[in-house]
């Protein structure tokens, strides 16, 4: 049996072997198939797509690290830090990353608490950001706060501690208007500037200087290539190239006359500026009422935003650039010295003022402000006493061609070119303004009404001021400038010329004599009585003006005589002018004498710029920063 | 059947044969087999120690496996293999019993599972069933008839499927496809007609959406993913991707032994296992994939050469099957590193990190070894 069923299987076997070997020799022919395709497949993914997929490699495990360059600090004239970085430690969140925002902002307050305020900034920033970029969400951490933090940190992906330099204002509300602040940067901004540049910089200038030099000021991002691994941790860093700092820059301003100035102005609204006549530098320029910019680096919170925005004096408007005031009787002098230089009138012209005036062949009568008149008034008087009647007769006589003349020539009704942003241009009216404006001719009762600084004329505080320079220098004209040095990083002090303007016309020595002796004698005896006697000489003009229609003014609950601007315009010494100032109070009578008075105090006395002894020397004002 | 038996018998043959044998025929070990095997082994180390990120940790423990899988190989290569034969009803039989216990319990944890532990020792009965399929059908195929008749062709698809079923409801699609796999390669070699391979595959074809509606969701996804892989970049298809990157980025050259950014920097999923080709195909680019799978063939030819030269239809199939296997195991996985196949979570054979897979790839070649070793003299 045992036999038998061996020789059936021994029998099957040859056939059975033939079969096997015919069935080895299919597999052999399926693997080599088979491994073909795999050797294909792989020359495919290694060879022929390679620099693909190098490319993802790479993406996948290269980054570039922006590296933000530090802001450039802000001096004023004499090397006083206006603006500086200070180290802050800052939550960031990269909406990205986190994958339930809601609940994660819940677990992370158990670590570092967050009050209402913050988080409503936070979704406010979320929204005008990209998700892959970083948003703020707890600024200042402290040191126990960081280091809590960091224990956590794993729990928490999409946040970060990260330090950071921010800008900090240590005068606060001091240079509010001239500097400005930065801000968190956003999406608007975000599309100005060179992306690139800005990859890792969260601050952008907003207002005022930060604004005008942000370029200057931001520097040069640095980079640096680092290998990250899945989880975004750098694993090394294969090269850097560092940032460049931005360059500090050395305002014109001198900080204690800025500090004089808004001293003297305290508990007023209004504006003043104080130049330097034979350089156009602005060694003070004050806005009243003032704010504090730091709370605005912070991120400010909208019910604090709100207050500022909706408080009725208005702290965030910017007076001295933005602000357009009828200018009243300091536009006198101007118009003085168009008169005399078309001999339109003579130093010996007299007129007898009632009180009033009467365009030849009309009915209408112009007041002067004092009732009942002047009297006997000649230029000089007109000037000292400030006669609306004498100049109503000029201006009749004059026609409204040279006095726009003149106020164009001194820089009205256009931009001064000072280098701050967003800069007003005001209106010298003409009749093609007027006639663009309202549609109406011009008539001989606007020219009478222009030269008492009123109709349609507006003017900023800085074209007034930079106007009183020009009277200063007898004509001359330069620029207004707010920059007295830029410092590259590493790199000594670039001081920055004075830039000049076309002077005026007038040259004749004896005509500016009579309107400077004339603006000398509004202090002695004239309407700026007020401003007392000096060591030092002064010319000087005063103004009121009406406030009329101005949206920009508070007038509501305020008496008429309290709704007229004290204006004031003077500079001193008279020979060799050191400074020249232009003041604008609102609602308050000759208080911009005594505004004027403290500050050319300040300047000329406690800071001792007044050389009486000295006349003849050449003064070393500029030279004064080293 | 003692040990003393087998020493006894040994010692006869020693003394009656005339040819000289040395001493690793005496323990029945194939030098060529052996240092082939011991190649890829090393190359694997090289890749392992990259992947496991340059910690020496992992290479000791890989060299543990590989002696305790050496060791099993070399006990496996002892027994002669009509003992295997003898024993191989009841070897399915142990692994389909403890694949089924393996699932009821999975079952009563609710949760999925794969091992069975028996107090110190850990095991997967899949694994044994990847031996078990083969040796089963092998002896099955032995008693009858060749080519196989319809009737024996059900009985030997009822002894792949039943397992193949229980492991895939584990769920582990990888290892009831390999088993699905051995089964199939001895159906080919033991002479299944081409017309019946070709309906059976048709017949798959035709059942795909039924096998999709068994499938769980997770495979699903896989396939899914293989499809499309930027379907779910970050998800099921990261893999994937990652790994197309990898083995991509690597060139032809390779970006240098240590050198890998997606798999020091953690890109690469798994790729100290299922996806360690990845890391050879970055490191070692081209070159060094095609030398790994030429390898790997030299193996294969060997194993195929051993069923050549064997000296009965039970050591003849079982050689042959368990060579075409262990190709088609190092296939899939490579297959799916690329890109060519759906992810199923199976190693490369001898040099994924891990002890299970090493034991049965090892002993499988401890039966090759046997198979070869073992020649009764005519």
């Amino acid at each position: 049996m045992f036999k038998y069923k061996t020789s059936i299987i021994l029998k099957n076997q040859i056939k059975e072997l033939l079969l096997f070997k015919h069935r080895l020799l299919a597999v052999i022919i399926i693997i080599i198939i088979l491994s073909s395709w795999l050797i294909a497949r792989m020359f495919y993914l290694q060879v022929i797509q390679h620099s693909y997929y190098t490319t993802l490699s790479k993406q996948n495990a290269i980054g570039l690290l922006p590296l933000p360059p530090a802001r450039g600090l802000i001096y004023d004239r004499n090397g006083v830090l206006l603006a500086r970085n200070i180290p802050v430690y800052s939550l960031m969140v990269i909406p990205d990353k986190v994958s339930n925002l809601t609940k994660e902002l819940i677990q992370i307050q158990k670590i570092i608490p967050l009050s209402a305020a913050e988080l409503q900034v936070f979704h406010r920033q979320i929204k005008q950001h990209l998700d892959f970029q970083e948003v703020p969400l707890k600024l200042k951490l402290s040191a126990k706060q960081v280091a809590e933090f960091a224990v956590e940190n794993y729990r928490f992906p999409g946040f970060e501690v990260k330090a950071e330099l921010i800008r900090q204002y240590p005068f606060k509300k001091m240079f509010s208007h001239v500097i400005g602040y930065v801000g968190r940067i956003n999406a608007a901004e975000l599309n100005q500037v060179n992306l690139s540049n800005y990859a890792e910089t969260n601050y952008y200038g907003k207002t005022g200087i930060e604004n005008y030099y942000e370029t200057t000021l931001h520097g040069n991002v640095g980079y640096q290539r680092v290998e990250t691994d899945a989880s975004g941790q750098i694993v090394r860093i294969l090269k850097t190239i560092p940032s460049v700092a931005g360059s500090n820059i050395y305002l014109t301003i001198d900080s204690k006359l800025q500090a004089a100035t808004q001293a003297a102005m305290q508990g007023y609204n209004g504006a003043a500026i104080v130049i330097q006549p034979k350089t156009g530098q602005v060694l003070a320029m004050v806005s009243l009422p003032v704010f504090n910019p730091n709370q605005f680096v912070k991120g400010i919170s909208s019910k604090a935003y709100a207050k500022l925005l909706n408080d009725p004096n208005r702290p965030l408007y910017n007076r001295a650039t933005h602000g357009l005031y009828a200018i009243g009787s300091t536009i006198k002098p101007f118009i003085g010295l168009e008169a005399l230089a078309t001999g339109t009138v003579t130093p010996a012209y007299q007129i007898y003022d009632p009180g009033w005036y009467k365009i030849p062949g009309s009915t209408h009568v112009f007041h002067d402000w004092q009732k009942g008149g002047h009297g006997i008034v000649n230029l000089h008087k007109a000037i000292m006493v400030s006669c609306d009647t004498f100049f109503y007769t000029v201006a009749y006589n004059l026609g409204i061609t040279p006095i726009d003349h003149v106020l164009t020539e001194f820089g009205f009704g256009q931009l001064t070119g000072i280098n701050f942003p967003n800069e007003l241009a005001g209106t010298v009216p003409s009749p093609a303004y007027k006639r663009q404006v309202t549609g109406q001719s011009w008539y001989t009762g606007d020219t009478v009404n222009t030269v008492i600084g009123q109709g349609y004329y507006q003017a900023t505080v800085i074209q007034l001021a930079n106007a009183a320079a020009a009277l200063a220098n007898r004509g001359v004209r330069y620029r207004p400038t707010l920059l007295y040095a830029i410092q590259p990083v590493g790199k000594s002090l670039i001081l920055q010329p004075k830039q000049s303007l076309p002077r005026a016309d007038i040259t004749d020595k004896q005509i500016w004599y009579e309107i400077i002796s004339a603006m000398q004698d509004v202090i002695k005896q004239g309407t700026a009585y007020n401003f007392g006697p000096t060591p030092y000489t002064v010319a000087a003009k005063t103004g009121t003006a009406q406030v009329r229609n101005n949206p920009n003014q508070v007038t509501t609950g305020l008496t008429k005589n309290e709704l007229s601007n004290s204006i004031f315009i003077a500079f001193a010494p008279v020979k060799k002018p050191q400074i020249a100032v232009a003041v604008i109070i609102e609602h308050s009578p000759h208080t911009a004498v005594k505004v004027a008075r403290q500050i050319m105090d300040y300047y000329l006395i406690t800071e001792n710029h007044w050389h009486p002894k000295a006349n003849s020397s050449p003064s070393n004002t500029t030279t004064k920063t080293s | 059947m003692s040990v003393l038996d087998l020493l006894r018998r040994r010692f006869r043959k020693r003394e009656v044969g005339t040819r000289y044998r040395t001493f690793l025929q005496l323990l029945h070990v194939d030098l060529f087999l052996l240092i082939t095997l011991l190649l890829v082994i090393l190359f694997g180390f090289f890749i392992l120690y990259s992947a496991g990120n340059e910690h020496i940790k992992i290479i000791i423990h890989q060299i543990m496996h590989i002696l305790g899988a050496l060791l099993v190989m070399l006990l496996l290569a002892q027994i002669p293999p009509w003992i295997y034969e003898r024993w191989s009803p009841g070897f399915y039989a142990f692994s389909l019993i403890t694949l089924l216990a393996v699932l009821i319990m999975g079952k009563m944890s609710l949760g999925a599972q794969r091992w069975l532990s028996l107090g110190i020792i850990r095991f997967q009965p899949s694994e044994l069933m990847k031996l078990a399929i083969p040796m089963l059908l092998a002896w099955f195929f032995a008693n009858r008839e060749l080519p196989p008749k319809m009737k024996d062709i059900g009985t030997a698809l009822l002894i792949i499927f039943i397992p193949a079923a229980i492991t895939m409801k584990e769920p582990d699609l990888g290892s009831a496809i390999i088993l699905i796999a051995s089964g199939g390669c001895i159906l080919l070699l033991a002479g299944l007609s081409w017309r019946l391979i070709l309906s059976i595959i048709g017949l798959v074809i035709i059942a795909t959406p039924f096998l999709w509606h068994f499938m769980h969701g997770y495979q699903k996804q896989r396939i899914l993913t293989f499809l499309n892989p930027e379907r779910d970049p970050l998800g099921a298809g990261y893999h994937i991707i990652q790994s197309k990157i990898a083995i991509g980025s690597g060139g032809f050259l390779g970006k240098g032994w240590l050198q890998g950014t997606q798999s020091h920097l953690h890109f690469l999923p798994e790729h100290t296992t299922d996806f360690i080709f990845a890391v050879s195909g970055e490191e070692f680019g081209f070159i060094g994939c095609t030398a790994l799978l030429i390898l790997y063939l030299i193996i294969v030819g060997r194993c195929l050469s051993i069923a050549l030269k064997a000296q009965n239809t039970y050591t003849r199939l079982l050689a042959g099957s368990l060579g075409f296997l262990f190709f088609i195991s190092v296939f899939i996985n490579m297959g799916m590193v690329i890109g060519l196949l759906p992810v199923v979570g199976l190693p490369l054979p001898l040099v994924s990190y891990g002890g299970t897979s090493m034991i049965t790839i090892l002993a499988s070649f401890g039966i090759l070894m046997s198979i070869h070793g073992h020649k009764n003299l005519l």
